[in-house]
């Protein structure tokens, strides 16, 4: 008898896989569910050698909370960054800065980097895996130092914590 | 379409969901046509766009919501899909801007080259 | 209201798809004018959405689903020509 981990090599996506049909099929009957449950086991034992490491999610629900302050912030961020698109472009000083990474998860860092991308006049241009550097171009640039502190505080410290 | 026997409030709440991502997404397009240089340009539609059509797509889901029986969550994978790939796609032309050696404006800072 | 609300909303998405199109003629370089395109297909599938709302379809929503698949993949792969597929490299 194999272990359970042979048939189910990676159980949250397994879920995301069958949650993801359930709201394709927009049903919930049980003929859906069942299919979804299938599809959510027979696609990761079949994909799961052509995928990279697997990113080990420690505490699923800080997770959660951290993708809720990330929908505020990005409604937050919209509002600011189209101030500053309808005021005169000649006030803008953009900029590139660079951010020392301290995650060494791919899967941490990619989730750092699209959260980079949709928040406060930030875009992610570069990412370089041997000096684990991310070049990012800000919009308004006003204090370099402040920003990164900023993200370190808001973002990186608590995917540390989910990705351990 | 019918908005009979459908709470003014909802009806409210619709409306002002679709405004608010039309008006947003307006402005993105607006940022994309106006500011000076690519990089610049790359922060309009990334943002803004991608939140003003998630806000139409909120809308639509309370209607349908309402207009069908049961819940009619299929927009949300719609709004969930352009939120996973609005930063990929913008990070990969950025890549390719900074490949292409583009000029950015001469007051920006740190510029990575000259 | 919505009946009222519907037409505007398309029309100002609308507005934002030519200014994209204005970005798309005038580029200046390639990047620009895939970014355009990009703009464009997110302002498209806004326009379906408000469509099968105005037409109390329901089920447009296949397609603007489809159009945001086929705007990334193609978004990306053309980022990715430009970075691998340049002549002078």
């Amino acid at each position: 008898m194999k272990p359970l981990a042979f048939w189910i090599p990676r159980p949250l996506f397994s879920v995301f896989l069958a949650v993801l049909w359930l709201l394709m099929a927009n049903s919930f009957s049980p003929g859906h569910i069942l299919l979804g449950a299938v599809l959510g086991i027979a696609i990761p034992f079949l994909t799961h050698p052509f995928w990279p490491e697997q990113a080990r999610v420690r505490r699923p629900l800080p997770l959660l909370k951290y993708f809720l302050v990330l929908l505020v912030d990005i409604f937050r961020s919209n509002l600011i960054v189209a101030g500053r698109i309808l005021g005169p472009s000649r006030k803008l000083s953009p900029g590139f800065f660079t951010f020392p990474l301290e995650l060494d998860d791919d899967f941490a860092i990619t989730i750092l980097a699209s959260t980079i991308s949709l928040t406060p006049g930030t875009v992610s241009a570069h990412y370089d895996a041997e000096q684990g550097i991310l070049l990012i171009h800000a919009l308004h640039l006003e204090d370099e130092a402040d920003t990164i502190a900023d993200i370190k505080e808001r973002y990186e410290r608590p995917l540390k914590e989910i990705f351990r | 379409m019918t908005t009979t026997g459908m709470p003014w409030l909802l009806e409210l709440l619709i409306a002002v969901f679709l405004l608010f991502g039309a008006v947003v997404a307006l402005i993105g397009s607006y940022g994309l046509a106006k500011l000076p240089d690519f990089y610049m340009r790359l922060h309009g539609p990334t943002k803004a766009s991608t939140l003003g059509v998630g806000c139409v797509l909120i809308g639509s889901l309370l209607y349908f919501t309402h207009q069908q029986e049961g819940v009619s969550v299929q927009e949300s994978l719609v709004t969930l899909f352009l939120f996973a790939t609005a930063p990929a796609s913008a990070h990969m032309l950025a890549k390719a801007a900074l490949h292409r050696r583009l000029k950015a404006v001469e007051r920006t800072r740190n510029k990575p080259f000259d | 209201m919505i009946a009222l609300v519907i037409p505007v909303a398309m029309a100002l998405f609308s507005l934002g798809a030519l200014m994209n199109l204005y970005r798309l003629v005038i580029g200046p370089d390639l990047t620009d004018r895939i970014l355009a395109l990009d703009t464009l297909m997110i302002n498209t599938i806004a326009l379906i959405v408000l469509a099968d709302i105005w037409m109390g379809i329901g089920f447009l929503f296949e397609a603007a689903l489809l159009i945001a698949l086929m705007g990334f993949v193609s978004t990306v792969a053309m980022s990715k020509y430009l970075l691998r597929g340049d002549v002078i490299e």
